[in-house]
C-alpha cells in the first residue's frame, strides 16, 4: 500500500544518486584490485551513466533489468571465470533494482508523506550505516567457513575453490579435528573444565545474587564490585595473579586450579543476569511460602528458584562460553595437561596455520549460536511468563 | 569428586614421602617443544621409544615460543613444572646465564658415538653452552614461487635485493638477526668483514640503508608459519623462513616453491634441563636426555623433519623420509650442495649487540 502518491524523477536526480552508489562500491572493488580511486572513478560514472539512461526507459523496466542482469553476469564471466560471474550478476540484479526504485521514486512510496528530503535521506542513510555495521561484524566469521572446507593446508582460497570445483573442498580438515590426539585431548579437556566451571559459577554466582539483593545486607555495593571485578580488570592481570597465587598454594597447573579460575571469571555474568531476574521478582511470594509453612530452603527452590530459572541458566551459559573460549588465564593457570581448546588454537595458530584451527573455530561457532539462540528463547520464556510482553 | 580427592592426597602423600626414593625417577614427564611438525618429529624419533621403554607418561607442551619468560615465572613463583625444555641456542645462552637452566657435562651424561668418540667431540663446536644439548641445525633461508619469478630463478641471496629483477612482495623476519648481514653482504661487505662492519654505528646504518631500498616491498614476518602460508598465496614472490618449513611447503604440499640455499644462516636448537627440579625429576630428564640425544636417535629424527642432526656421527645414518620416501640427505642444510655459502649465528655478536640494534632496527620499521 503506497502511503504517499509519487512521479517519476528527472535523470539528473537519478543518475547522480546511483553515481553515489557506484562510488561506493567502485572504492571497495578498486581497494581489492590495488587502486581505490581508479574503481571509484569507473563505479561513479558508469552506475551514473545508467542512471541517466535508464531513467529514460520505465516502460521497460523488467526487460532492461534482466539485460542489466546479464550483461554484468557476461562481463564478470569474461574478466574473473564462474565465481565473477555469480558476483557479476548478482551486482546486475542490484544495480537495475536500484536505479528503477529512484527513478521511479518507489522509496517514497512506503514513507508518510510529509517527511522533508533529508529525513528521507536519512531514513535509508540510517539502515545502510547499521547493515554495513553488521556486514563488517559478520564478514570476519563468514569467511572463515567456506575456508575451512579447503583441501589444501593454507589459508587459500585455490582456485578450485573459486571454479566451485568438487576437488578443491574437502572434509579433511574436520576429519583431522576429529582424529588427531591432540585436538581430541584438548577437546576433552575443555569438556572436562567448561561444565565444572559453569556448575561452580551457578552455584556461587545465584546465592551472591541473591545475598546481595536482600536489603539489610551491609556493604553490598562493595562486595558487588569485588565480584564483579574479574569481568573488568584486564584478563592478562587477573591470569599473571592467579598464576602467582596458585603456584604458592599448589593449584597451579591442576584441573582443579584451571576450574576455579574460570569459574572465578564465570561469576560476575551469573551475578549481573540473575541480579537482574531478581529485580522482577515479588518477595511477597517467599512471604507468602513462609506463611504457609515453607522452611527458607523449601520456598527458595519450589518457589524463588523457579522463577529466576531463566536468569540463571543464561548466567550459567554465558559462564559457559566464557571457560570455553578462555586462553590467556589457562595459558598462565593450566600446564599442558590442561590444554584446552582455545590453547590448542592458539598454538596452532603461531606455529602452524592449519585449517584445522578454521574447522574446530566452524564448530565452535555453530555451538556458540546454539547456545545463544537458547539463552534468547528462554528470555522471551520469561518475559512471556512474567506477563512483560503479549505474545 | 570424592575418587579424585583420593588420588590428589595420594599423589600428595607420594611426594612428600622421605627422600629415601630419591635415586628413583619419576614416572610423568613434561616436555616443551615448538610445536607442529617439529614437536611431531620429537615425538616420533625420541619420546614414543622411550616412553615404550621406560614405561614413563610424556606430556608434551608447545610453549618454546615464550620458555624464557615462563621459566623466569616459574623460578620466582617456585614452581617449576617443566623437566625437558627444548630451546634455541640464544635462548639457552640467557636461561644459563641466568641460573635458569642447569649446567650438563656432555661426557658425563651423554652417550658416546657407537665408534667410541666422546660425547663432548662429536658435538664438537656445537656445544655452545654449558647448559645446552645440541639437538638440530637448522638454518633460516629463503624460498622462492617459481610460478612467479621468470625464466631466471633467483640464485643469490642478492637477488632478494633486487627488486628490478624479482618485482613483487618478500617476506622478512621481523628482526634485524640475519637481514643485517644480508643487507651488508649485498651492499658489497665482503662476508668476513661482516661483523666487524656492523659492530659500528656506520655500518648499521649502511645495513638498514640497503634495508630501505626494499622496505615498500616487505612483509615481515614474526612466526614459522608465515612465510610459507604468504608464499602458498602467492601473496609474497620470496620469503625467508627455516628450512624445515620450506621442506613441508615443497615436498609434502606440493606448493610451486624452491629453495634459495645461497647464505642461509644456520642456528641450533637442542635441550636444556631447568634448574631447581627435585632428584627424582632430574634423574628422569638426564635419562631422557641420554636416550634422546644418542647417535641414532638423532638420525632418525630427519626421518620426519628437514632439520641435521647436531652429532657428526649421526650424518652418515640419515635415511628416508618415513612417509615419503625421499632421501632426506640432499634435504639437510648441512649437505655440502646446500652449505657452499653459509653463515652461523653469531652467537656472541648479538648477545652484546641484540638490545642497541633492535632498537635502532624497531625505529626504522616504524619511520
Amino acid at each position: 500500500m503506497a502511503l504517499t502518491p509519487v512521479q517519476n524523477q528527472t535523470p539528473a536526480f537519478t543518475a547522480s544518486v546511483s553515481a553515489c552508489a557506484g562510488a561506493l562500491f567502485g572504492l571497495f572493488v578498486g581497494t581489492a584490485q590495488g587502486s581505490g580511486l581508479l574503481g571509484l572513478l569507473i563505479g561513479a560514472v558508469l552506475l551514473g551513466a545508467m542512471g541517466f539512461v535508464f531513467t529514460g526507459l520505465i516502460a521497460q523496466a523488467k526487460p532492461v533489468r534482466w539485460a542489466t542482469v546479464v550483461v554484468f553476469a557476461l562481463v564478470g564471466l569474461v574478466v574473473g571465470g564462474l565465481p565473477a560471474l555469480v558476483l557479476g550478476a548478482l551486482f546486475g540484479l542490484f544495480a537495475g533494482w536500484f536505479i528503477f526504485w529512484l527513478a521511479t521514486s518507489s522509496y517514497r512510496k512506503h514513507l508518510v508523506p510529509y517527511l522533508t528530503p533529508g529525513q528521507v535521506l536519512w531514513h535509508y542513510g540510517f539502515r545502510v550505516i547499521c547493515g554495513a555495521i553488521f556486514v563488517f561484524l559478520i564478514t570476519p566469521i563468514l569467511v572463515v567457513m567456506p575456508l575451512s572446507f579447503n583441501a589444501e593446508d593454507f589459508f587459500t582460497f585455490t582456485p578450485e575453490m573459486l571454479r566451485f570445483d568438487p576437488a578443491g573442498y574437502s572434509l579433511k580438515h574436520y576429519r583431522d579435528f576429529l582424529t588427531n590426539e591432540g585436538w581430541q585431548q584438548a577437546l576433552w579437556n575443555s569438556l572436562r573444565i567448561a561444565p565444572m566451571a559453569t556448575i561452580l559459577s551457578v552455584g556461587f554466582g545465584t546465592l551472591a545474587a541473591i545475598g546481595l539483593s536482600q536489603p539489610h545486607v551491609p556493604f553490598r555495593r562493595a562486595i558487588m564490585a569485588v565480584l564483579i571485578s574479574p569481568m573488568i580488570v584486564p584478563l592478562i592481570i587477573s591470569a599473571a595473579g592467579m598464576y602467582f597465587f596458585y603456584s604458592r598454594i599448589g593449584l597451579q597447573g591442576t584441573y582443579l586450579g584451571v576450574v576455579l579460575a574460570h569459574a572465578a571469571l564465570g561469576i560476575p555474568f551469573v551475578i549481573i543476569t540473575v541480579t537482574a531476574t531478581l529485580v522482577g521478582f515479588d518477595h511477597s511470594l517467599t512471604r507468602a511460602a513462609a506463611n504457609m509453612g515453607a522452611g527458607p530452603i523449601t520456598t527458595f527452590f519450589r518457589v524463588q528458584m523457579p522463577l529466576i530459572l531463566p536468569g540463571v541458566i543464561s548466567g550459567g551459559l554465558f559462564a559457559f562460553i566464557t571457560s570455553f573460549d578462555e586462553v590467556v588465564v589457562v595459558l598462565f593457570v593450566g600446564s599442558a595437561g590442561q590444554k584446552t581448546l582455545p590453547w590448542q588454537m592458539f598454538i596452532g595458530l603461531r606455529e602452524q596455520i592449519s585449517p584445522t584451527i578454521l574447522a574446530v573455530a566452524t564448530i565452535l561457532v555453530g555451538i556458540s549460536i546454539c547456545l545463544l539462540t537458547t539463552v534468547e528463547l528462554l528470555r522471551r520464556r520469561s518475559e512471556r511468563l512474567r506477563g512483560m510482553s503479549p505474545s | 569428586m570424592k575418587l579424585r580427592n583420593l588420588t590428589a592426597l595420594a599423589a600428595t602423600t607420594a611426594l612428600c614421602a622421605p627422600m629415601a626414593f630419591a635415586a628413583d625417577m619419576a614416572d610423568e614427564m613434561t616436555i616443551v617443544s615448538w610445536g607442529g611438525a617439529y614437536s611431531n618429529s620429537q615425538i616420533k624419533a625420541y619420546s614414543e621409544p622411550y616412553a615404550e621403554k621406560t614405561g614413563v607418561t610424556i606430556i608434551n607442551d608447545e610453549s618454546s615460543a615464550e620458555a624464557v619468560a615462563k621459566l623466569r615465572a616459574m623460578n620466582e613463583a617456585g614452581n617449576v613444572t617443566w623437566d625437558v625444555v627444548d630451546v634455541v641456542a640464544a635462548d639457552a645462552m640467557r636461561l644459563c646465564d641466568e641460573g635458569l637452566a642447569m649446567e650438563i657435562d656432555p661426557d658425563e651424561h651423554l652417550a658416546a658415538a657407537p665408534d667410541g668418540t666422546s660425547a663432548e667431540d662429536d658435538f664438537g663446536d656445537l656445544l655452545v653452552s654449558d647448559c645446552f644439548i645440541p639437538q638440530i641445525v637448522y638454518s633460516t633461508t629463503f624460498g622462492y614461487r617459481t610460478d612467479l619469478v621468470g625464466d631466471t630463478p633467483p640464485s643469490k641471496i642478492c637477488d632478494v635485493f633486487d627488486l628490478e629483477a624479482y618485482p613483487g612482495k618478500r617476506a622478512l623476519e621481523k628482526r634485524p638477526i640475519n637481514n643485517m648481514e644480508w643487507a651488508l653482504l649485498c651492499d658489497g661487505v665482503a662476508k668476513d668483514d661482516v661483523y666487524d662492519v656492523l659492530e659500528t654505528e656506520e655500518g648499521q646504518e649502511q645495513a638498514l640503508a640497503k634495508l630501505d631500498t626494499i622496505k615498500d616491498s616487505v612483509i615481515w614476518w614474526s612466526a614459522g608459519a608465515d612465510t610459507p602460508q604468504l608464499l602458498a598465496d602467492g601473496e609474497v614472490v620470496m620469503g625467508s623462513t627455516y628450512n624445515g618449513r620450506l621442506f613441508s611447503v615443497i615436498e609434502e604440499q606440493d606448493q610451486p616453491v624452491a629453495m634459495l640455499w645461497d647464505a642461509q644462516v644456520f642456528d641450533l636448537d637442542g635441550w636444556i634441563i631447568p634448574a631447581g627440579l627435585s632428584d627424582e625429576r632430574k634423574a628422569r630428564a638426564l635419562d631422557y636426555i641420554y636416550f634422546a640425544t644418542d647417535t641414532q636417535r638423532l638420525a632418525d629424527q630427519a626421518k620426519y623433519i628437514s632439520y641435521g642432526p647436531a652429532r657428526a656421527s649421526s650424518a652418515p645414518l640419515v635415511g628416508k623420509h618415513a612417509e615419503l620416501g625421499i632421501d632426506m640427505a640432499p634435504h639437510m642444510p648441512t649437505d655440502p650442495n646446500n652449505a657452499q655459502n653459509t653463515f652461523l649465528y653469531n652467537y656472541e655478536f648479538w648477545a652484546d649487540y641484540r638490545d642497541d640494534i633492535d632498537a635502532k632496527f624497531q625505529a626504522w620499521l616504524a619511520k
